[in-house]
């Protein structure tokens, strides 16, 4: 219980540091948000307890360790209640709800942000066409992650913690929900700022901040400047990167688990998953050549931009 | 016995209290399984679950979280909706009456909003153990899925709950939010091959979300009524197949 009392006085610290400091939103709320994750972390550390629990249920078979849920459940169920209703009670006499002045449509704030849980879309935007970063990737997110659990064929985990046997599919889903979704969170919506350019958060939002517009196509700094080289340049690339990428994670997947599982696995489970995966890599590599080589677009056309 | 163990009796006794009451409350077994096999609210659980699975390090909680949280937004929204008129004459002012007038009005509007955000939150994390512990395999598949469905559900109510205040923040976020709407290939007349299927300022994607071509009154109150009844009636049904699911499949830990 002691826990539950430190995270209440950490949640009455953040919510007085949040209200009264100037800036106190930008100092707290993301380093909260990271301490908490790393006690839930902690929290599932594996133990010793977990894994006899996980030997048990194989070898003398389910239901032997089973409690009633009257009291064991219900009890920790309804603490929790009290608990997280103690920290929202709290949180909510100490931090108002936002309000601004009246809508008035012929005033655009600047920066004009989406609310915090799509920023990470609109940070997307940076590196996509809106019709790529706002449609097709979010489309992609939930048919991906609805398509979990029948590509994962992997029998190991199903109900209790097993980092061992799950690398690759834990550290999967690592980067698209830490690094790609909430990393993107907090860069839209701590370090963004009018005209949705880069700010520290030591640095003060200059509306008029001059930057310099240095991006260009990738197929211009192939030397190609014809509209139809362009397109068959661009076609190429993001062609091979499809093609070259699923014949890699044939080959490398085939290397690490044989041709056996890969048979198992059947083709249409591959064929998703890697065209998924080389999807997710791709803002990754999108990402980086925005950041440190100044590429705009990859792919160029009259229709549409990749 | 006492006068006081004689009416006790009497009372416990009597037909009316056995007829809400069909169990006793000594602690035997036989009770323990009644208390929630007999209770409509409790028998969202089995009678019975396993003791790892059920340790708060192993479950974070994070799905009755977000149930929870969205529980305290129904009871601080019908508060809300009580003092609040989704018209764009009146919306931003009651907000204000809210606020300065109402007794409790502003700790009603933040517990709604900060609740909002933190069921927004929990989701993801729930979704994040129930990854790490690999619970949406076989026989879960069904119910991950079910599942992705409530987290959209749930940033669409929260997104349509945005607009309601009518302040320079909420229609400007949700003018960059629907914004998206507006580049889908074919369908919104910004995005790619709009040409091909027509699609227009006021007849495409975001007009449809917005129930215009701009962002106005009629979007209030399209948002007003999706926010209030549409989504959480659909997402009602959801959590309903979701936790009658969970129940079948073994509750936490391995399947049964």
């Amino acid at each position: 219980m002691s826990r539950e009392l430190i995270w209440v006085a950490v949640v009455c610290v953040a919510a007085v540091l949040t209200n009264f400091i100037p800036g106190g939103r930008v100092l707290v709320l993301p380093e909260l948000f990271v301490a908490f994750m790393i006690y839930l972390y902690w929290l599932a550390r594996p133990s010793a307890e977990l894994v006899a629990a996980k030997g048990e249920v194989a070898a003398v078979g389910p239901g032997d360790d089973k409690v009633h849920t009257w009291p064991h459940l219900v009890r920790s169920e309804f603490l929790c209640l009290i608990f997280v209703t103690l920290l929202l009670i709290v949180w909510s006499l100490l931090v108002d709800a936002p309000l601004e002045e009246p809508a008035n449509p012929t005033r655009t704030p600047n920066p004009s942000k989406a609310p915090w849980y799509f920023l990470g879309l609109q940070e997307m935007l940076v590196f996509f066409d809106p019709w790529h970063a706002g449609v097709v990737l979010p489309t992609f997110i939930i048919v991906g992650l609805m398509a979990i659990p029948y590509i994962d064929i992997n029998p190991a985990g199903n109900g209790y913690y097993a980092f061992e046997s799950r690398k690759w599919e834990i550290l999967t889903f690592f980067l698209g929900f830490h690094i790609l979704w909430i990393s993107l969170i907090i860069i839209g919506t701590f370090l963004r700022g009018p005209g949705w350019n880069w700010f520290w958060p030591w640095e003060v939002w200059d509306a008029h901040k001059v930057e310099a517009m240095t991006n260009v196509n990738l197929h211009y700094l192939f030397g190609i400047r014809s509209e139809a080289g362009a397109i068959i340049f661009g076609g190429v690339v993001v062609l091979g990167y499809f093609v070259i990428g699923t014949v890699a994670m044939y080959v490398g997947i085939v290397r690490m688990k044989g041709q056996e599982f890969m048979q198992r696995w059947g083709m249409p489970r591959f064929i998703l998953t890697s065209f998924l995966f080389l999807n997710m890599m791709s803002v990754v590599i999108k990402m980086v050549l925005r950041h440190a080589g100044n590429i705009m677009y990859v792919w160029q056309t009259p229709w549409i931009n990749f | 016995m006492s006068k006081w163990e004689e009416t006790k009796r009497q009372i416990t006794e009597s037909q009316v209290w056995q007829s809400i009451f069909r169990h006793g409350y000594d602690d035997t077994p036989g009770n323990r399984v009644q208390m929630v096999s007999g209770n409509v609210w409790l028998h969202l659980h089995p009678s019975k679950v396993r003791r790892h699975a059920i340790r708060m390090r192993f479950t974070w909680c994070m799905g009755g979280i977000t149930f929870l949280m969205f529980l305290v937004t129904v009871v601080t929204g019908i508060y809300l909706m009580f003092y609040y008129r989704p018209t764009a004459e009146y919306a931003y002012a009651d907000m204000k009456y809210l606020e300065f007038d109402m007794p409790f009005g502003m700790f009603m509007r933040n517990m709604h909003r900060w609740a909002a955000h933190g069921m927004v939150i929990a989701v993801w994390l729930h979704m994040f153990r129930v990854f790490l512990t690999g619970s949406y395999k076989p026989p879960r598949e069904f119910n991950w899925m079910v599942g992705v469905i409530l987290l959209v559900l749930t940033m669409l109510l929260s997104f349509t709950g945005y607009l309601l205040p009518w302040d320079q923040l909420s229609i400007w976020a949700v003018t960059v939010g629907s914004n998206m709407a507006r580049a889908t290939p074919l369908l919104g007349y910004e995005g790619p091959f709009a040409d091909w299927t027509g699609a227009n300022p006021i007849y495409d994607a975001r007009a449809f979300l917005f129930g215009g071509g701009e962002i106005g009154p009629h979007t209030l109150l399209r948002f007003y009524i999706l926010h209030c009844i549409f989504i959480p009636l659909v997402a009602s049904l959801f959590m309903a197949v979701h936790f009658w699911r969970i129940r079948r499949d073994g509750f936490s830990g391995p399947p049964v």
